[in-house]
């Protein structure tokens, strides 16, 4: 049998510290297969983020383990963990987080110099078939400060996409938008999954956003809500 | 990660700030400009200084000293070998101030190769007739083209023709105090009496103004051949060679060895003229440590701006830090942001530098006892520049270091969650 799970999460504990210990998040356990568009939903505080911060790698201070592409992510070293980010990971967060210093293509080819698996030609084809994919192929060399809330959250997507990561995860990525643009972001992402076969991890508080996916996670105070 | 892309991310930070990083340069620049100003200016007065004593001065001198024999008598005797022996008020025998066959040696040293030239030199005490007064006097028998040729004489005969000391027989460049004494004018004649109490008649050719009054008001010269009639001896007197090296460092060690093979008194520069070395270096030390804390300050300057811009970009670093870029990435970032700031600064410094050297080299500088110095003097040593220029990336690299590190180290999980 394939083995197709691309995110795995085996009872993973986090705690802070500071003032109190307070159990952030508990025994959390649970899989993403390729190709499915899951996404996690609960109440403010109840840790889905800092469920995110650590599914993504870049928060490394928790127990249990977690698994990307079937391998263990236990030990590894920050470039190590940059690395898997760079190659297998890509983020679309709530604030959009463009690189106001660039223009819009520049943005979307940043994590591609990263890799640098192609070369900048090839990269620039990529990005700008994907911002044409997006609908926003007119704003490439517009400087990333000067589009508007709902064009910077489909630049974004695009940047997520540039190294064709095995798995998206995107931080409440309608949480600053209106209805039109909450809709736009939802049906891109439908056709991610559907037209491209993209793996998709969505955390929001957004009921009905959740309930168009295909598997809505929820959680409750640090757990999984069975 | 190619450097390409890492110098473009820090060049599109840079010019997000452009002002402030502006004015980092600015303070690099400043700062380099004025400690290649400053040096130049500081060694080329060191050099003028040096020079007036130095440029004249031979390498290594070779005379008979007077002093008592080394060997007395008892020292010889087998009786009293086994006793320490005292003598005292010893005093020195009928010695010669001749150099032994000084020709033969003139031209064995002529042959060394560590020596640039060789120049036979005579000194006689005279007193310059004023009338019925007597003026103390040191008249200094040189070959002219040789003294010319090692120290610079032509540039110390300030009127008259110094070539005329060699085509006039019986002439005499007089010192300026000693001709101004004297109301001389060039073509006189003057009267001299030697210490034998003989008197001479001698044509005023030229005046002689080395800038030290001690020495202008005493000191004259006049050809070998005058002097050696001045004082009535032979052709072959000699009472001092005078030695110029290719490498003045080198006098120290061969002093001795001529003093051995030529059987004569040697001193070198250095042990005469210690004063001058000392102060030149003691110059030299403050000017370097100025210059160098300059460019510390301008250091800070670069680590404060770095800072700041840091603080600005946070969410830049946390995002770069999100898409996969390691920490190591981010370093080379803000190290390539100081390095250009550095690199930029420095060159713009060393032009300004070099200008700033210009506009005070151009500046008239006229004093009576400096006769060949018009302007302020500067060296334009490259190597001033070259320790500017590499201090300067050291510095801005260690200014850009520090902050560097500390964006690496951002967590982005801190900065995406206080959002």
């Amino acid at each position: 049998m394939e083995n197709n799970i691309v995110l795995e999460a085996r009872a993973i504990y986090k705690s802070f510290y500071d003032p109190v210990k307070i159990d952030v998040l508990k025994d959390i356990s649970f899989n993403v297969k390729r190709g499915e568009f899951v996404s996690v939903i609960g109440k403010s505080g109840c840790g889905k983020s800092t469920l995110l911060y650590i599914l993504s790698t870049m928060d490394t201070d928790y127990q249990g383990e977690l698994l990307i592409d079937n391998i263990s992510m236990h030990g590894k070293s920050e470039k190590e963990l940059a690395a898997i980010r760079n190659e297998k990971i890509g983020f679309v967060f709530q604030f959009h987080y463009l690189l106001n210093e660039f223009t819009v293509l520049k943005n979307v080819m940043l994590p591609g110099f990263k890799l640098n698996k192609y070369n900048e030609a090839e990269l620039e084809s990529r990005a700008l078939s994907l911002l044409k994919d997006l609908g926003i192929e007119h704003l490439a060399h517009k400087m990333a400060h000067k589009i508007s809330g709902g064009e910077k959250q489909r630049v974004s997507i695009a940047r997520a996409m540039i190294n064709d990561p095995l798995i998206i995860m995107c931080d409440e990525p309608t949480g600053n938008l209106d209805n039109s643009n909450t809709d736009m972001v939802f049906d891109i992402f439908k056709e991610l999954t559907e037209v491209y076969h993209k793996t998709l991890l969505v955390v929001t508080h957004d009921m009905t956003f959740a309930q168009n996916t295909q598997r809505t996670i929820e959680m409750e105070d640090g757990r999984i809500v069975p | 990660m190619k450097t390409r892309h890492i110098t473009e991310i820090a060049g599109a930070l840079l010019l997000a700030r452009w002002k402030q990083t502006l004015v980092a340069a600015v303070g690099v620049t400043f700062s380099i400009a004025l400690f290649i100003t400053l040096l130049g200016f500081m060694e080329g007065l060191n050099q003028l200084l040096d020079g007036l004593v130095l440029n004249r001065t031979p390498h290594i001198r070779l005379y008979n000293d007077i002093r008592p024999s080394d060997y007395q008598p008892i020292d010889l005797s087998e009786e009293y070998k086994q006793y320490y022996n005292f003598v005292s008020s010893i005093k020195p025998a009928n010695s010669r101030k001749e150099i032994h066959n000084a020709q033969r040696i003139i031209e064995d040293l002529r042959k060394d190769p560590l020596v640039l030239g060789v120049a036979p030199k005579i000194t006689a005490q005279v007193f310059y007739n004023l009338g019925n007064v007597d003026v103390n006097g040191i008249i200094n028998g040189v070959d002219v083209e040789q003294e010319t040729k090692l120290f610079s004489f032509s540039d110390y005969v300030t009127q008259g023709n110094y070539y005329d000391l060699k085509n006039v027989a019986n002439s005499i460049v007089l010192g300026i105090g000693a001709a101004n004494t004297m109301m001389a004018k060039v073509g006189d004649v003057i009267t001299v009496t030697t210490t034998e109490g003989e008197q001479f008649t001698l044509k005023v050719v030229g005046f002689f103004q080395s800038g030290i009054s001690e020495i202008d008001k005493t000191q004259s010269y006049a050809s070998v051949a005058t002097t050696q009639k001045l004082l009535g001896e032979s052709s072959n007197y000699i009472s001092d060679i005078q030695v110029k090296l290719k490498n003045m460092d080198l006098a120290p060690s061969l002093a001795p060895q001529y003093k051995q093979v030529y059987g004569v008194d040697a001193e070198d520069i250095q042990t005469a003229n210690a004063q001058f070395e000392t102060g030149s270096s003691v110059r030299s030390i403050i000017s370097y440590a100025v210059g160098l804390t300059l460019l510390i300050v301008s250091g800070f300057g670069i680590y404060n701006i770095l800072n700041m811009l840091i603080y600005e970009k946070m969410d830049t670093i946390a995002i770069l830090k999100a898409t996969g870029f390691a920490g190591s990435d981010v370093k080379k970032i803000f190290t390539a942001i100081s390095l250009s700031i550095g690199v930029f600064g420095a060159i713009a410094g060393a032009i300004f530098g070099f200008l700033f050297s210009k506009i005070i080299d151009a500046i008239p500088f006229n004093t009576d006892s400096l006769p060949t110095i018009e302007t302020y003097p500067i060296d334009y040593g490259v190597q001033y520049y070259m320790i500017a220029v590499l201090f300067a990336l050291v510095t801005t690299y260690l200014a850009g270091w520090f902050p560097a590190r500390k964006a690496s180290k951002i967590d982005p999980v801190e900065i995406i969650r206080g959002k």
